[in-house]
């Protein structure tokens, strides 16, 4: 209980007008900046950080993470809306968020995102509360066999999950390691596949595709449909937000499961990217009707979500206990808290436990402060959606463009937009899942160093997936059996009806 | 009479002074370009003198940090040279500028930017997990001749950490297996949870481990022990680890510049504008401190100086690089 009277102390240092005030600016500034695609939680934090150089460490951090948050939750409303995720990790939130929106369902649709959203950050929040010496000790058994285990968990996740078949499912995650393979290999150094373009040696940003597969793929799809978009008759109504509020415990399992596959992720820390990605195919897989998922079930936006939160705010607890930030806006903060003289490590916690312990009691403020504020502009970002398809078309166009721009600084950038739209358009015609490209890209090159790191590890042999220790060995026969459970499934068929 | 003079030749050089430095001065933003990820050694070194420049007002022009830290971080140093006379892109590296053309095909060459400022010397030293079964450099490195050798990890691939595993390896005979990570902050990660036997970070990587007793020092490369500070354990401080010259690792320095760089075409007095900023950087408080928590040694070198530094460190390297066969020209 020592950490429940460490927590009450950080609330009373985090509970004064100042340090709400900040938490409500970074919130609203985060929101602004997660809604321009391209942007980004990153990118914004690191704007702000120069800011924050003549500020106390606590305030300071309060404002960024705060920021953050609002990011989080900003990325989820453009993924919902347009298709567009502004944040890697909301990727998986478009599947269904955005054929929601399309049925004129975008006022639930971001209000369960929201409130999933919430209360996976909250799970985390409690989780690191409790936890918070335990964890650290837990995330130092990961190595490099045990980081490619979680990945390939995940990747696994993603095939035969029912509605597409396993193969197109394999070719488009084989087309996305392609991509991953681009640029600056970090094992060996060399330079990959660039083809001469000095551009390429950083490798093919995964958010210039997801542009281009998502937002551009998804305009030529309903230009060709003719310029219809559903979610024009949308009415909107606060009542909607109250009632969307009202059906969340209905979805407690899904809730519940994804809380901690995100919590999980967060502390070892396979990223909320991974942890939406792995959370929204176990709900499919578990789910009575796999044929809803992609076409605008509840459980496809509530499952990422939740994990997307709450592995963000685990994500926190390794930056802080280890000097391992969990996401690249991780990496920015503890680039401040450098500046700010604070050193990160499991020495932070003894040494500065005013500073830990405010930054998570601002974590549940901060938390519900971004539920409140964005519920608050539901009806707002809903309305976007009865402007005429003819004027926000061009509109989402630019907003790409500016995005794919704004990340890099690369012209290559807006060049590459356009073949991935068309990719994008060739994927839905032909029935490929554009998910597992996704993924692939965005997890691909990690899963390759970790397989390499641990093939230097064992002088090559595959073995060490399974004797390094109990932890590696377990999760690699989850991943096995999900790979090959389409095959286990048809032989389980078959042997039935032989009997 | 002679008191007139002095004030008149005082006067005509303060006036010199001022038209000098007038000569150039940013008209719009400033780029400082990072040639790493955000929150990495460089990172911190940029945003610190970002930080003390904003403090001190010593620039009228705001500065704006951007990281461009892909492929091991030639991409910041492609972007910062891409207009060769633009006097607005600042780059901030380490010794990655001169040596990354030689092992990778870069779009950029050593020459697209010249030298302005080296600010600090980051040290590297030999650390074991704390429960290692090698107490001092000569166990260890007895231990690395014999069979197979050991598990060392550093960060990125034909970067400085490896080039040091090289190094020890031909100087002693002892065997390693290097992997690569990401960063120095995983390899810290992984020799904690004890997956690997040792790695070569710099301080401020590891200090957070070593405080909490995760790993320990052996040895640090350089011809003099460390400056004193606080203790970091309760019977270990910076300056009590053991050089490595002296335990039988015949390399007597290995050190990593922080180096700032500007596009190789730009005025001279551009060049004389940021090397007065960056002096005074390097003389206030915040700076010192800033040293001082990172545990690297303080060492500002310009013009000859920084060019024959430069050229000393890379010959070194180059010549491990040849030795290994990581030479792409």
């Amino acid at each position: 209980m020592e950490n429940f009277g460490n927590l009450m102390d950080g609330f009373g240092i985090a509970l004064s007008f100042y340090h709400l005030a900040l938490m409500a600016a970074g919130v609203l500034l985060g929101i602004l900046v997660g809604v321009l695609p391209g942007l980004g939680a990153p990118n914004g934090v690191s704007l702000l950080l120069p800011l924050t150089f003549t500020m106390d460490p606590v305030s300071a951090i309060i404002l960024l993470t705060s920021m953050y948050w609002g990011a989080l939750f900003g990325g989820s409303t453009t993924s919902i809306l347009f298709n567009i995720p502004g944040e890697p990790s909301s990727v998986a939130t478009t599947f269904d968020g955005y054929p929601m929106a399309q049925q004129g369902k975008a006022t639930q649709a971001l209000t369960l995102a929201f409130m999933s959203a919430g209360t996976g950050a909250l799970f985390g929040v409690v989780l690191i509360t409790a936890l918070s010496t335990w964890v650290a000790q837990f995330a130092l058994k990961f190595s490099s066999p045990e980081y490619f285990a979680v990945y390939l968990l995940t990747f696994a996740s993603f095939i035969g999950m029912g509605s597409a078949s396993p193969f197109k499912a394999v070719v488009s995650m084989m087309l996305g390691f392609a991509c991953a393979a681009v640029g600056m290999d970090g094992v060996s150094g060399n330079v990959r596949l660039t083809f001469g373009f000095t551009a390429l040696i950083s490798g093919i940003s995964f958010l210039v595709a997801v542009i281009g597969l998502f937002g551009i793929g998804e305009l030529l799809q309903t230009m060709e449909e003719g310029l219809r978009f559903e979610g024009l008759h949308a009415r909107i109504n606060i009542r909607d937000v109250f009632h969307a509020i009202y059906t969340l415990p209905k979805y407690w399992v899904t809730l519940l499961r994804s809380a901690l596959i995100g919590c999980w992720m967060g502390i070892t820390p396979g990223g909320p990217t991974a942890a939406s990605f792995m959370s929204y195919g176990l709900a499919k897989r578990f789910a009575r009707n796999k044929e809803n998922f992609g076409k605008g079930d509840p459980n496809g936006v509530i499952a990422p979500e939740t994990a997307d939160h709450s592995a963000g705010t685990c994500a926190i607890l390794p930056m802080l206990a280890l000097g391992v930030p969990g996401s690249a806006t991780a990496a920015v903060m503890m680039g401040g808290l450098m500046i700010w003289g604070l050193t990160p490590g499991p020495m932070l916690f003894i040494e500065r436990p005013d500073f830990v312990w405010s930054l998570i009691a601002s974590m549940y403020l901060g938390n519900v402060m971004a539920v409140v504020l964005v519920l608050a502009t539901v009806p707002f970002f809903a309305a976007i959606l009865r402007i005429p398809f003819s004027i926000i078309g061009p509109m989402i166009v630019v907003v790409c463009f500016i995005g794919a721009y704004t990340i890099a600084g690369s012209t290559l950038d807006l060049w590459l937009v356009l073949p991935f739209g068309i990719l994008g358009y060739v994927f839905k015609k032909l029935d490929y899942p554009i998910a597992p490209m996704v993924l692939a890209m965005v997890l691909g090159d990690k899963a390759e160093d970790a397989f390499r790191q641990s093939m230097i590890f064992s002088k090559g042999s595959l073995g060490i997936f399974w004797t390094n220790s109990m932890l590696v060995a377990s999760i690699m026969t989850i991943a096995m059996l999900l790979l090959f459970w389409p095959l286990i499934g048809k032989l389980i068929g078959r042997l039935r009806r032989a009997i | 009479m002679a008191r007139i003079k002095l004030t008149a030749t005082l006067l005509a050089s303060a006036l010199y002074a001022a038209a000098a430095s007038a000569a150039w001065v940013p008209e719009k933003p400033v780029e400082f370009v990072v040639a790493s990820g955000a929150g990495g050694g460089t990172d911190t070194f940029a945003r610190t003198v970002q930080a003390i420049i904003v403090k001190y007002k010593l620039m009228a022009a705001p500065v704006v940090v951007v990281n461009k830290g892909g492929g091991a971080g030639s991409e910041g140093f492609v972007y910062g040279s891409a207009t060769p006379d633009d006097p607005y892109r600042v780059t901030f590296g380490t010794n990655n500028e001169y040596l990354l053309p030689f092992v990778a095909k870069m779009g950029y060459t050593v020459q697209s930017l010249v030298p302005v400022a080296g600010m600090a010397l980051d040290e590297f030293l030999l650390w074991v997990p704390a429960d290692s079964p090698y107490k001092d450099t000569k166990s260890f490195i007895e231990a690395a001749k014999k069979g197979e050798g050991l598990k060392m990890g550093g960060s990125q691939s034909k970067d400085t950490d490896q080039t040091l595993v090289s190094m020890i390896s031909a100087a002693t005979g002892a065997k390693f297996t290097y992997i690569p990570f990401k960063s120095g902050g995983e390899a810290a990660v992984q020799l904690a949870g004890g997956h690997i036997d040792s790695n070569t970070n710099n301080p401020s990587e590891n200090i957070g481990q070593w405080k909490a007793n995760m790993v320990r020092p052996l040895c640090v490369f350089s011809t003099e022990h460390m400056a004193a500070g606080p203790k970091v354990t309760k019977d270990m401080g910076w300056s009590d680890i053991p050089l490595c010259k002296d335990s039988g690792v015949p390399i007597p320095t290995y050190q990593m510049p922080r180096t700032v760089w500007l596009p190789a075409k730009v005025s001279p007095d551009a060049i004389a504008f940021y090397t007065a900023i960056l002096k005074k950087v390097s003389e206030t408080p915040e700076w010192k401190t800033y040293i001082e928590r990172s545990s690297q040694s303080d060492r500002f070198l310009t013009g000859d100086a920084l060019r024959a530094y430069i050229k000393q460190d890379a010959e070194r390297a180059i010549e491990v690089f040849k030795r290994e066969k990581w030479i792409v020209q």
